[in-house]
Formats: C-alpha cells, structure tokens, sequence
C-alpha cells in the first residue's frame, strides 16, 4: 500500500509555487488509479513526486507502512516503484535488448531470449523486427513508448505508475495495451497508477483521481465521470472545485 | 616469444587470445615477431622502408588477416603497409595498435596505410588503439589512411580508442569510383589530459557512390578532442555525416563539418552535436534501479559500442 499524507512539491525554478499542493492519497495494492485531469493540473509532477525524481517540499510517502519519502530514485526503484515517462528517452547506442535487460535485472529475472520475445509481444511488437533495434531517434513516439511500457511489465513492482501510456500509440496497438493492463491486473499484486485522458483506459480504473491546480478535486469511479454527460462539456477547469466550472 | 604484456595488447587491440589463423603479421617493437601466409592471401616485407605489402588475391572470400602492433619499449616506430584488395574478393583486416608504456619517455607509433579497394572488392578494415603502463612517457598514436575504391567496391571502416592512447592525429582520405560505397564507424574516448584529432575527408568521385560516416565519441576529464570531417561530391552521389560527442567535466571538443557539392546531383548531409548526458536518461535509467554512476556507464558504453 502506498500512502501520501500531505505532499507537496515546489516549482524548480521557484520555491514559493507549490506544483503540488497538500495531495493526501491511499493506494492499495491489486487496484487500478486513474489520475486525470486539466493540462498542467499536477498528474505527472505527483508521479515523479512518488518516484523520487521530484523532491518533495512537506509530507510524507509510505509504502507498505515504511516511511520512503528520504529515499533516492534508485533505492526506490529497488523497493519495487517504476514509472513510465510521458515522453521517453532516446538512447544513442543502446538496443531494446539492453533496455529491456536491464529491466529485467532490476527485479532478478532472467533476460533470456523468450523473456523479452514476451514483453515485445505484450507491447504489441514483434520481436523480430524490434529487439536489436538501437532506440535512438529511428523511433517513431508511438514505439518508443511501447518498450517504454515494456521496461515496467518486465519487472516485478509493488507500484506501476504509466504516464499516459496511450499517447501517440495507434488505434489497433491501444486495444493491446488495455488487454495488457488488465493482465497486469489480474496476475499481480501490484498497484497500477494510470496518467490518462482517455475513456477507454478510465474504464479500467477501480478509483479515478481528478488532480485540478496541484490539489486531489476528487475521488470517483469511470461510471460516474464518464456517466456525468455535462462533465467535459464546458470551458475551463472541469473539477468540482475550480471557480471556472459552475456546475459541480 | 610473447610475453603476458604482450598477449593482453593483443587481445585488446585484436581480440586474439593466441597465434591467429590463416593469414597474419604480428609487428613487436618495431620488427617482425611472426607472420603466416595463405594461399590467397601473401604478406610481403616493403624492400625499401619499413612495413608490408598485403596482397589478397581476386575472388577471396571470407578470409582474414590479422597485422597487430604491439609496443612494450618506448621507441619511435614508423611503418608504412599497402593493401591490395583484389577484385570481386571479400575480406576482413583486423589492425591495430598497442602500446604498453611503463617508462618517462615517450612511446610513439605511426601507420601510414595505403589501400587499393579493386574492382567489386568489398573489405572490412578493423582498427583498435589501446594504451597501458604505468609510465609517465605519453602513448602516441598517428595513423594515416588512404583508401581508393573502384567501381561497385566497398570499404567498411571500424576505427576505435578507447583506452589509453595520449595523442592521436587519425588522418583519413578516402576516394570513390562509381557506385562505390564507403561506411566509417569510429569510436573514440579520451580522458585526463589526452587529446584527439580526427580529419577524414571523402572524395566521392564517381556516379552513384556512397559515403556515411558515423562519429562518436567522449571527452572526459580535461582531455581535448578535434573533429574535421569533411564530404566533397564531384557526382551525383550521396553522402551522410553524423558525428556525435558527449562532453564532461572539463573537457573540450570541436566539430567542424565540411561538405562540398560539384555537382549538382550531389545529396550531402552533416549532422553534429556536441552535448552532455542527458538528465533524462540518466533518470531513466535510475528509475530501473541503477545508482547514477551506473547509469552513466550504460550510457557511455552504449554509445561507444
């Protein structure tokens, strides 16, 4: 389980902006998050602010009762937290291969051939054609952030956070990535954190956070914000608490 | 007779374990330690100054040679090797250049390589430099490359440093005939205070030839590093530069592109760029678990593999 009490987080260039504001959150393990919300709202400063790359200005993160909020990117990744980046990295020189073992390490797996053959296939790619591929900028976006979301499925992870997994990735390739997430769901013990705008990956959420101005606005289901026909339909911010929205 | 230094250059600059087979010339302290022959492959000593002449007979297919040179004494030595690649054969040279230096003077090698690429010839030319020893005499390393490639040959160049040379000047001149094709990959580290000049400069001549090269390198510490390299199409032909350098600390690099169209068919294209480790992948990377110092040598092996 995954606990937030009272996060915040401090603009980069500026202390006195707080990018996160106050965020209370509980996590619990075999649950799918969605967190979504306006451009610029705080869903991915919150998940770099998990994942140790965001220090955090007041508050405190707990996983499974352990306080990790001291804790580096590195020793975090080793209790078993992962983040998939928004808009991944290139890397001159190094293969999918490598990537992927590296991954794979990182939890003790072994990266054999039909390892890694798998974790292309999950992400909708064929092995053939992908593994010793150098991710450098041949890359289309759209499969670069396949094998992104491949050096998180290959490791055993007590917390999978996805920031916006779905982007840039084609039509045919998104119902592969839902199908997967759902696996992800079903086989492992893990809470899955899902930064997204889409309905399709929204219907998947046990719980849907709504992160408005650096604040949680709210804690809903799919069925509800998906079910509120008025809820996308008017200008401005769309969470409960922001004066440019009157319905609420 | 080779002694444990010497097996440890060879195997750095040549990836040789023991004596290889078929075809080789192993150089020791500027004189001829060992050498073999095949029967499509002839190795003879230049009657007139010091080197050899490789000569590998038309339609070879998939031999090697292999002609290390390994130094354990500091000394000034100075070879000059000509390659003739016969016509329509396929070959791979494995070169090289190790240099253990345990004393205060100065040890220093100098390759001057002349290829004739003939007719439909395709060559693989392998080329390590590798340094080591305790001393404080600088490992110096000067290789100077001319290669003509005739009509529908090819010429695939690997030329890496990667540990331990002081002072480089690498100078390449490569000239292509028609429908010739011309791939460089060179890979290239320094450290402390050493410095690097590297200057290929392609010719390509005939219709329908083809250059790429592919640069990469590191400059740690405050060591300095000099690129020039520079594409001239006198045909329609096509050419592609991509030289790339990752800096740190205090080190300095310069990258000068060239490329001269004569022809208006001529498709030439440079890209460079000189920059640090990006913070990304390094996050990247930690966010997999590996401590930033590990990271940084992913990415740093990565790139100059």
């Amino acid at each position: 389980m995954l606990e937030l009490k009272n996060i915040s987080v401090s603009a980069k260039d500026d202390d006195s902006i707080e990018i996160i504001n106050g965020v209370n959150l509980t996590l619990e393990e075999k649950k799918i998050y969605v967190i979504t919300g306006p451009n610029g709202g705080g869903k991915t400063s919150l998940a770099k602010a998990i994942m140790g790359i965001y220090p955090v200005s007041a508050g405190k993160i707990s996983l499974d009762g352990k306080d990790i909020t001291d804790k580096t990117i590195t020793e975090r990744a080793k209790l078993g937290i992962g983040y998939a980046f928004q808009a991944p990295p290139r890397f001159k020189g190094l293969m999918v291969r490598d990537i992927l073992s590296i991954a794979c390490n990182a939890s003790n797996k072994k990266a054999d051939e039909k390892t890694l053959f798998s974790l292309l296939a999950d992400v909708g790619l064929c092995a053939q054609d992908y593994i010793d591929r150098e991710l450098c900028a041949s890359f289309s976006g759209g499969e670069l952030k396949r094998v992104e979301i491949a050096t998180l499925l290959a490791r055993d992870l007590r917390v999978a956070l996805f920031d916006e997994p779905e982007a840039g990735i084609d039509l045919w390739s998104f119902q592969k990535l839902t199908d997967t997430f759902r696996a992800l769901h079903e086989k492992a013990n893990m809470t899955i954190v899902i930064i997204s705008h889409q309905e399709r990956i929204l219907r998947l959420a046990d719980e849907v956070i709504l992160i408005c101005g650096g604040r949680v606005s709210d804690i809903t289901t799919p069925e509800k914000i998906l079910g509120d026909v008025n809820f996308f339909d008017e200008p401005g911010c769309f969470c409960p608490n922001c004066f440019s929205r009157k319905k609420v | 007779m080779l002694t444990n230094i010497d097996k440890k250059l060879l195997k750095e600059v040549a990836d040789l374990h023991e004596i290889p087979q078929g075809a080789y010339n192993i150089r020791k302290n500027g004189e001829k330690h060992s050498r073999n022959t095949t029967a499509n492959i002839d190795i003879v000593t230049k009657p007139d100054k010091p080197g050899i002449d490789i000569i590998i007979k038309p339609g070879t297919k998939n031999e090697s040679v292999h002609i290390p040179v390994i130094m354990s004494e500091s000394m000034e030595d100075m070879v000059y090797n000509t390659f003739e690649i016969g016509a329509d054969s396929d070959v791979t040279i494995v070169a090289g250049c190790g240099i253990h230096n345990s004393s205060s003077k100065d040890a220093g090698h100098d390759g001057i390589h002349e290829f004739f690429v003939r007719r439909g010839a395709k060559v693989k030319y392998i080329e390590k430099h590798y340094g080591d020893g305790d001393g404080t005499g600088k490992r110096i390393l000067n290789p100077t490359t001319v290669i003509e490639i005739e009509e529908d040959g090819i010429a695939e160049l690997e030329m890496v440093q990667i540990k331990g040379v002081d002072n480089t000047k690498r100078d390449t001149l490569v000239k292509l005939q028609k429908n010739a094709k011309l791939i460089v990959s060179e890979r290239l580290l320094t450290y402390q205070q050493q410095e690097a000049t590297s200057i290929i400069t392609v010719e390509l001549l005939g219709e329908d030839s083809t250059a790429q090269i592919i640069s990469r390198s590191v400059a740690q510490n405050d060591s300095k590093q000099v690129f020039h390299l520079n594409m001239r199409g006198h045909a329609e032909c096509r050419g592609h530069i991509q030289c790339d350098s990752i800096i740190m600390h205090n080190a300095v690099v310069s990258s000068i592109p060239e490329i001269t169209a004569l022809d208006e068919g001529a498709q030439l294209v440079h890209e460079a760029a000189i920059g640090k480790i990006a913070s990304e992948q390094l996050t990247k990377l930690m966010c997999m678990g590996l401590t930033e110092l590990e990271a940084e040598e992913t990415i740093l092996q990565g790139f100059l593999a």
